[in-house]
């Protein structure tokens, strides 16, 4: 008689969350941790692109300038700054963890905000700064 | 004088140290690149980088160019470590692991090779 192993049938990670496992914000910024780095992963891709149409000359690059100048490019560069901040603002939460500090749940909060409010105004100081200058 | 055979006090020495070399380089390749894309989206967004004849004379300054290098090089290097560990977290069977690494590792170092020569290439050019 073979019975299947009770083990096969547990969630496993990331598809805990939700219905066995309530969100929280530590959790959350987590999960958005990596999500915001596989996407800037693939933007590395964009990043090459961008180069490497300069290097082949000015018709190449007036190519890729008119993608990425586009309406769909503008919003993709503007989810690519908030993806930069956000996984380099709490990029430096996780180096100061990684020293021993800050794990106290109410520092882990506190932190957790700032990372939350320092991505977003760097990302609009960004924006702010190319369109002004 | 010790009774243990060199086999034995080779063992006893734990690993070739090796062992937090992902972790170590997943680190330096981070703490570099605090300030260099703060660099990056500084200058990305004080510069009008969609103009051809400007983003050439940008890259052509020596300290640009290779600001830019290092910055490719620890990026693609802090993505190759970083795609490898969610792919080991989250990818249960072997085969398929091992081969989405080597994938994700082939790609990812040759998007930087590229990265890295368009910048040589600009900023050595006539």
């Amino acid at each position: 008689m073979s019975v299947k192993p009770a083990t096969s049938n547990r969630p496993l990670s990331p598809f805990m969350i939700g219905p066995y496992y309530r969100p929280q914000l530590t959790s959350m910024l987590s999960i958005t941790h990596r999500l915001t780095g596989l996407a800037l992963a693939f933007g590395t891709i964009f990043l090459a692109a961008w180069v490497t149409a300069a290097a082949t000359g000015p018709d190449a690059f007036g190519t890729f300038s008119a993608i990425a100048g586009s309406i769909v490019g503008k919003i993709l560069l503007f989810a690519y700054t908030w993806a930069l901040t956000y996984h380099l603002c709490n990029g430096i939460r996780h180096l100061v963890w990684d020293t021993g500090r800050g794990f106290e749940l109410k520092a882990a909060y506190t932190s957790g905000y700032t990372v939350v409010g320092a991505s977003i105004v760097l990302t609009v100081l960004t924006w702010v700064a190319a369109f002004a200058l | 004088m010790s009774l243990r055979s060199p086999l034995s006090q080779a063992r006893g020495l734990g690993s070739a140290k090796e062992g937090v070399g992902h972790w170590w380089m997943q680190r330096m390749t981070a703490i570099a690149l605090i300030p260099l894309s703060l660099w990056f989206v500084f200058s990305v967004a004080r510069f009008p980088l969609l103009d051809y004849a400007t983003m050439i004379a940008w890259i052509k300054s020596p300290l640009v160019a290779v600001a830019l290098v290092l910055y490719f090089a620890a990026m693609f290097y802090h993505a190759a470590l970083g795609v490898q560990v969610v792919i080991e977290d989250y990818v249960g069977n072997e085969g398929v692991k091992l081969v989405s690494i080597v994938l994700s590792k082939f790609a990812l170092f040759a998007f930087g090779a590229a990265a890295v020569f368009a910048v040589l290439k600009i900023a050595l050019g006539a």
